[in-house]
Parts: C-alpha cells; sequence; structure tokens
C-alpha cells in the first residue's frame, strides 16, 4: 500500500501547483452548502481509491478534493466545468461510468448488442419448433393408445395440479 | 503441535482427492465396482480429513498461536473470541480452506445419500466433483497454506512464510498478530461469508451431475435434473441469502447509504445467481417438456464456471473492490483450472449433442415456453453485461492504456430495463398455459391487475410527480403482485367451491399439494417486493448533509437531528470511537437518539463509518458522522440519508427463504413422481429416481 500513499501525495502536489487551492478568494459569506458540493462529488470517482464515489470516499486527499469543489464553485464554476477539470487531472477514470466515445463506447454497445442478438436467437430457436411440429403432427401416431389409458393419464393429471 | 496434525491431515486430504478421482474414473472406466466403492469411501475421508485441518486452525486462531503466519495476519491479543473464531474465512489462506471443506462436505453428502439411487452416475459424480475440490486442496496445500509458518533466513530482510524451513532459517514468532481487516470485524461476519461459500460450492453437486450426464450418454433422460433438483435448490437458496446479507452488512458499516454498489465482487457473486436462476428456471421446461435440453447443460457448466470465477476475482485481488483483503499471486493456477474445466465441459457438451434432442415442440409463440425462452434470455444478457461492466476497466486498460471507471451508473442503466423485463415476464408467465395460449383468456385474465396497476402508478405519479421511470417501476410492482396473487385466489376458489374448504385451509392446503408451484410463486412475490425497495433506494432516496454546532439541527423528509456533543472512547479491538450523540425528532416529537460513530484502527490507521439508523415501514433515517471539529468537538458535520421502502428489500429477503423452503421441501408423492411424456407414442411412465 505505500506506493499508493506516494501516488496520492504525488497527485496531491501536482494539483496544488497546478491549481493553487483559493481559499483566500472567498468572500466566505455565501460559501457552497455541503449538499451543493456532494451532487457534484456524487458523480465523480476518487481517483484513488478503489470504487468509491467522492462524496462518501474518507480519506484525506477526498476530503480536499471536495474543497477544491467548493472553491471552485465559490469561483463560479458549472458542474461541467468541474468535471472536466477532474477528467483533465486525474484521467477518465474519475467519471462513475464510461463516456460513450472512443474504445469506451464498446461497454455500451455489447450489452445492447447481446440483448439484440439474443431476441434474435429466442426468435428463431421458436420459429424452428413451430415449423418441427407442423411436420410431427402430419405423421399420425404409429402406437394405439387404449382411450381408457389416456382418459387415466387425463386424470392424475388434473389430480397433479 | 495441533497445528502439525492440521497440516498433515491436509496432506492426507489432497492425497485422499487424488486416489478418489483415480479410483471413481477409473472404476466407473472399466466397470469395476469395488473401485467405485473405494472411491466412495475416500470421498468420505477427504470430508474428515478436512474437517481436522479446519479444527486445527480454529484451535491455533483461539489460542492465538503467532508462530503461524495465517494466525498473525487475520488475529491479534485484542481480537475477540468470536472473531477468532470467524477469522478462519477472514483471510486468503483460512478462506481456501473453508471453501474446501465445505465443497468436500457436499461431495461427502452427495456420496452417502445419492449412492443407492444413482449407480450409473455415482462413478463419474464422485470423480468430477473431487477432481475440483482437489483442485482447492491443492491451493490450500501449496499456494495458500494456513499452517506456514514465518522464518527468517539470514542476509534477507524478507520474512519468508512457508511450512517447510529454507536453508539456515530460523523460526519467527511475533509479539502480537495484525488483526482482522477492520471492515470485517463486525456480527456480519458470522452470516455473508459462510452463506455465500455454501451457496458457491453447492453448485459443485449439479454440475458434477450434469457432466456425469454427459459422459455416461445419460443426458438423454432427465433424471440428473431431478435427482439435483433440491441440491441445486440448497445452493441457491445459500447464495441468495449470501447476497442478501452481503447487502445488508454493506449497509451496515460501509456507510454509502445503500445495499448494492456494483462492486466486481458483488458483480461476481450475482452473476453465478442470474445464471443458477436461469437454471432453476429452464430444468422446468426440460422437465415439463423435454426441451432445452442443452440450454439447461449450458446453463450449470456456465453457473459453474462463474463461481469458480468469483473465487478466481475475490481471492487474486484481479479488479479493486472494497473486498480486495486478499491478494495474492493465485492468479495463474485458478487461470489454467477455469481453462481446463471451460474446455472439458463444453468438449464433453459438443459430443454428446446426440444424446440432448428436444422431444418436443410447440404449437404458438403466445405460449409458456416462449415466455420461459425469454426469460432465460434475459438472465444471461444481464449475466454478459454484468460481466463486461466488471472486466472492461481492466479491457480498457489492455487496449487503451487508460483504467476507466464503470460505476453503479452504467449498471443501472443497462441492466435496469432487462430486470424490469425480467419482472414483467414473471407476472405474466404464470399465466401462460404450456404449448399454446389463447389470446381472449390471457387478455381476460390480465384486464383487472392491469387497469388497477395503471390508475394506482398515474394518480400516484402525478401527485407524487414521479420520474416517469419510477412511475412506471410502481406499475411493474403492482401488475406483477396483483397476478401472482391472482394465481392463489384462482387455486384457492377452486378448493372453496369443489372441496367446500375454508378459505385459510384452502390456501395453506393449496400451497402444500403443490409446494414446488406456490412456493416459486411465494419466492416470486419476495421478488416483487426486493423490486419496492431497489426502486425506493434508486428513485427516491434523499440525501442532505451541514455541518452542526452543539445545539443546531438538520432536517429532512420530516425528520430532524439534533447534535447533542461528541464524546471519544478507546473501543475494543485495537479502535478509537469517536461517537456523536443526535436526537432524532419527527415533526416537533421527540423520537430516539442516535448514535453515529466513526471508528479509528489506530494499527491498521483505518477509519470505519458506522451510520446509526432508525428503521420505520415508510424508510430509514439513516445518519452519518462524516467529519468533527478536531480540537473543541464543539461542531460536527452529518449526513443524513432518508432511505425510503427499504425495508421491503429485507422482509421480501425473507420471504424468498420461506419460498425456497416451500419448494424445497420434500414430498413423499416426489418419490414416486412420474415423467410423463405427452406424446401417445411415447407414453411409458418413467420412475423417476426421487428428489
Amino acid at each position: 500500500m505505500r506506493w499508493l500513499t506516494v501516488v496520492v501525495a504525488l497527485a496531491f502536489l501536482v494539483a496544488l501547483v497546478t491549481n493553487p487551492p483559493s481559499v483566500l478568494a472567498q468572500g466566505g459569506e455565501n460559501l457552497p452548502t455541503d449538499d451543493e458540493v456532494n451532487a457534484i462529488a456524487k458523480k465523480l470517482y476518487c481517483p484513488v481509491c478503489p470504487n468509491t464515489p467522492l462524496d462518501v470516499c474518507e480519506t484525506l486527499a477526498c476530503k480536499e478534493w471536495r474543497e477544491q469543489i467548493r472553491d471552485q464553485l465559490a469561483q463560479g464554476w458549472t458542474e461541467q466545468q468541474i468535471m472536466d477539470y477532474f477528467v483533465a487531472q486525474y484521467g477518465k477514470r474519475v467519471l462513475a461510468e464510461p463516456p460513450r466515445e472512443g474504445f469506451s463506447v464498446l461497454a455500451w454497445l455489447l450489452p445492447a448488442l447481446g440483448v439484440v442478438v439474443g431476441a434474435g436467437i429466442v426468435i428463431q430457436v421458436l420459429r424452428k419448433w413451430k415449423a418441427r411440429r407442423a411436420v410431427a403432427t402430419a405423421v399420425p401416431p404409429t402406437v394405439d393408445v387404449p382411450p381408457e389409458v389416456v382418459a387415466r393419464v387425463e386424470k392424475e393429471l388434473q389430480d397433479l395440479w | 503441535m495441533i497445528a502439525d496434525i492440521g497440516m498433515l491431515s491436509l496432506t492426507m486430504a489432497l492425497l485422499l482427492a487424488v486416489y478418489t478421482a483415480t479410483a471413481a474414473l477409473y472404476g466407473g472406466w472399466k466397470g469395476r465396482w469395488t473401485w467405485v466403492e473405494s472411491a466412495r469411501n475416500a470421498s468420505v475421508m477427504i470430508f474428515f480429513m478436512l474437517t481436522i485441518s479446519v479444527v486445527a486452525v480454529v484451535y491455533s486462531l483461539v489460542r492465538l498461536d503467532l508462530s503461524l503466519a495465517y494466525v498473525s495476519e487475520v488475529s491479534s491479543r485484542a481480537t475477540s473470541l468470536f472473531l477468532r473464531v470467524t477469522a478462519l474465512w477472514g483471510g486468503q489462506r483460512g478462506s481456501i480452506l473453508f471453501w474446501a471443506w465445505l465443497m468436500s462436505a457436499f461431495l461427502a453428502a452427495v456420496a452417502i445419500r445419492k449412492w443407492d439411487t444413482d449407480r450409473v452416475l455415482m462413478p463419474y459424480v464422485i470423480g468430477v466433483a473431487t477432481l475440483t475440490t482437489g483442485f482447492f486442496i491443492w491451493l490450500v496445500v501449496f499456494v495458500a497454506n494456513p499452517f506456514a509458518r514465518m522464518w527468517v533466513v539470514p542476509g534477507s530482510d524478507e520474512i519468508v512464510k512457508a511450512v517447510l524451513p529454507p536453508r539456515g532459517a530460523t523460526p519467527f514468532i511475533p509479539v502480537d498478530g495484525q488483526g482482522l481487516n477492520p471492515l470485517l470485524r463486525h456480527f456480519g461476519m458470522i452470516g455473508h461469508p459462510p452463506t455465500a461459500y455454501v451457496g458457491f460450492t453447492g453448485f459443485v453437486i449439479p454440475y458434477a451431475f450434469a457432466v456425469a450426464a454427459l459422459i455416461t450418454g445419460q443426458s438423454r433422460s432427465d433424471a440428473w435434473i431431478r435427482t439435483t433438483r433440491r441440491w441445486t435448490l440448497v445452493a441457491w437458496l445459500f447464495l441468495s441469502i449470501g447476497l442478501l446479507l452481503g447487502g445488508r452488512w454493506a449497509y451496515d458499516v460501509l456507510g454509502w447509504g445503500g445495499f448494492w454498489g456494483w462492486d466486481p465482487v458483488e458483480n461476481a457473486m450475482l452473476m453465478p445467481w442470474l445464471t443458477g436462476t436461469a437454471f432453476l428456471h429452464s430444468v422446468m421446461i426440460t422437465e415439463k417438456r423435454g426441451m432445452l435440453k442443452v440450454w439447461s447443460v449450458v446453463l450449470i457448466i456456465l453457473t459453474y464456471l462463474l463461481v469458480i470465477f468469483g473465487t478466481f476475482i475475490t481471492r487474486t485481488g484481479l479488479v479493486s473492490s472494497v473486498h480486495a483483503f486478499a491478494k495474492s499471486s493465485l492468479g495463474l493456477p485458478f487461470f489454467v483450472f477455469i481453462g481446463i474445466m471451460f474446455l472439458g465441459s463444453f468438449t464433453l457438451l459438443l459430443k454428446r449433442l446426440d444424446t440432448l434432442r428436444s422431444e418436443h415442440e410447440m404449437e404458438s409463440f403466445l405460449s409458456r415456453e416462449a415466455v420461459f425462452l425469454f426469460q432465460n434470455m434475459l438472465f444471461l444478457a444481464i449475466t454478459v453485461a454484468v460481466f463486461w461492466g466488471t472486466v472492461f476497466p481492466m479491457i480498457s486498460e489492455l487496449v487503451t492504456g487508460e483504467r476507466i471507471t464503470v460505476g453503479p451508473p452504467y449498471f443501472d442503466k443497462v441492466t435496469g430495463p432487462m430486470f424490469a423485463a425480467l419482472v414483467l415476464l414473471m407476472g405474466v408467465a404464470p399465466l401462460f398455459a404450456w404449448r399454446k395460449q389463447a389470446a381472449r383468456t390471457l387478455g381476460k385474465a390480465l384486464w383487472g391487475p392491469f387497469a388497477v396497476a395503471t390508475l394506482i402508478a398515474v394518480v400516484l405519479g402525478f401527485w407524487q410527480r414521479m420520474h416517469p421511470a419510477a412511475a412506471f417501476g410502481i406499475w411493474l410492482v403492482i401488475f406483477v403482485a396483483l397476478t401472482t396473487l391472482l394465481e392463489f385466489w384462482k387455486g384457492m376458489k377452486a378448493r372453496m367451491t369443489v372441496r367446500k374448504e375454508h378459505p385459510l385451509e384452502a390456501l395453506v392446503n393449496l400451497i402444500a399439494r403443490n409446494r414446488r408451484r406456490y412456493g416459486g410463486y411465494i419466492v416470486h412475490l419476495a421478488v416483487v417486493m426486493m423490486a419496492l425497495g431497489v426502486i425506493g433506494d434508486g428513485y427516491f432516496q434523499k440525501e442532505t448533509q451541514a455541518p452542526l454546532r452543539v445545539g443546531q439541527t438538520l432536517s429532512l423528509q420530516g425528520y430532524t437531528i439534533r447534535f447533542d456533543g461528541l464524546r471519544q472512547y478507546m473501543g475494543s479491538d485495537g479502535r478509537e470511537v469517536l461517537e456523536a450523540q443526535v436526537s432524532l425528532f419527527k415533526g416537533d416529537e421527540f423520537v430516539r437518539v442516535l448514535r453515529p460513530r466513526r471508528d479509528y484502527f489506530i494499527v491498521q490507521q483505518q477509519p470505519v463509518t458506522i451510520p446509526a439508523t432508525h428503521t420505520t415501514l415508510a424508510g430509514d433515517v439513516y445518519v452519518l458522522l462524516v467529519g468533527w471539529e478536531e480540537i473543541t468537538a464543539s461542531s460536527a458535520t452529518f449526513k443524513i440519508y432518508w432511505n425510503p421502502l427499504i425495508i421491503w428489500m429485507w422482509s421480501g429477503g425473507i420471504m424468498l427463504i420461506v419460498g425456497t423452503l416451500i419448494a424445497w421441501w420434500p414430498t413423499r408423492a416426489a418419490r414416486r413422481e412420474v415423467s410423463y411424456v405427452l406424446r401417445p407414442g411415447a407414453m411409458r411412465p418413467q420412475p423417476s429416481s426421487g428428489g
């Protein structure tokens, strides 16, 4: 886990250098609320923890990132701008779902394709079954079953249900 | 000393497994019955040997034998007795032994119980089941041995963990162990992991029977399906309980306000559940109509492969996840094993395709067969989507070099519509007749529920200004609940008029006489209840967060919390507890005191946020302590979730257990159950081997 700590620390440094926190720049009066921050953080993923949305992540790094969102909101950034900023800084992995462009399109296409192909196969199979029945009924049954046996079977089947 | 006995019996178990598989397969192949009998006895011995090993590990954990690497990994002086025992499955080494032990228990049980009834299949059932059990025993012995000790090798900084001392090494015994992963230090430890493991390992039985049927050519008949039906139900039930308890545990411990996060490991468990559920349904067609034989075999093979894939994911840390507490170098052996199983099973299937011809045909697209087929297709499509979403980050990293996240929004969007379609089919399928269903009678039966559900959904939707998808979800839940309840009512009415029974008596008799069918419908109702929980969680969850000074309040959904104070103390098990006290009010009325807390595990440097919840029928108030003023402790930040309808999730879970048990409960009639083949040409009753 040590390398992870190093990565976090490095990511931090990079973030600080490229975008110094603007705590001083704020008026302090109309700071964005936690709810406003979380609404955006919810849509982002912690760049370092496994599968953790940024709004619930407990690491110190994530806390700082949430404060950064607050700062950006205070400076009048839009949600899209903030999201774009995080993607530019930490890569597409901060997005909760794969973007619908480039290679990631495959993530969306394959399940859809699966359903279409699956439905196609099901319909084909059903057609085949129906067709086979047409053939089957054309041939009369070869063994004669006494009607009383059929009646008994029918009755037992009825009882079964 | 005890550890040595455990190691010895573990080695014996491995040797026995090799012998059992060889003797069973050889005896079956050559028709040497004494070999097969010997294999049976040996397979029971494997279970006894592994039991000794498991007892030895538990004993070492309880006595804190720190000379064992595993004990120092998952236990410590501060660990309670409860957690010391459950630590058996709290880490890599122990959990694989536990897994192998459970699987050997299933193997021994089937070898004893099914010995007289399924003689033809037995050699191969024992052979195949022992091969997979043997693989896990091999892993325990050679890759993740819980009896490995720690050694200091001169000239090296690293401590070597091995059973036998490396050359010139001296034993290393730490002063204290590291203790269990903090997230696992919870009462849920007794529930979720063992049930999940029983569920996973239980699928070895239907799989072994399917493969044995293919090997012997017995796949021509559906006897193997009848024999394994109740075993499959046990595995399925435990897998379901494991999923539910896992969800409950996440809800109680992980502190994100939900019960399902589409985490890779959750997915790994959901996938075999999906294909297993599809299998439980497809075998109905195979039994009743002699159709979908190949498909049923494919599904059980797939289910078992996914079970192994699931362990592969969980135990190797291949994908990042909250469960990644057990990383190691198990990857390659698992990969090879899955490959062999995949190729072997499907080659066998292809060779035996001729035994799996469909017997019957159907008359109309409007038939239960067609509905079942679509339902199976959807189960598989969801599995594919979940699989794809789970492995896509890896594939993306391989191809583009960039790691991306495939999170809950993806899975919700992709699988949501498919689950909805599945629930809809679940509601209408019981109304379809086999072979052919007249559209008119179907319309007649569906008209009532459709109208009622539409009315309620539209009114509620407008009144509550619901998202269209949420309103549709409500419609779906009501519609399916009504159609399913109508099935009960129809059966009850018939009994009430024909046999003049009291309504309650009619209901009880109806269920008791058709346990399989009505047990299944009860499970369907349970799924509807859980769907309601999912809709509540997905569309109506609310949250708010704010820093509060002592005495200040925060409101959500008619509830108000007041921050009363913070207190810090040393908890048990090496944790520093920061506990907030808040008063919960509904309107102006005081309800109760809640104590959300943050446990900080000092050694692991890991915080765990424990929510405080207030549960009502309408929903849960779920309070989290997310931050606080370090020095004065005069202010703290709270997050409140309003989780509506969530109680339906858990009560639905209980209903699912009840329904499955009813469907599972043996009937005397089942023993002389007769396989009817409706075509006159083949009308010979075939006595089945019983369930």
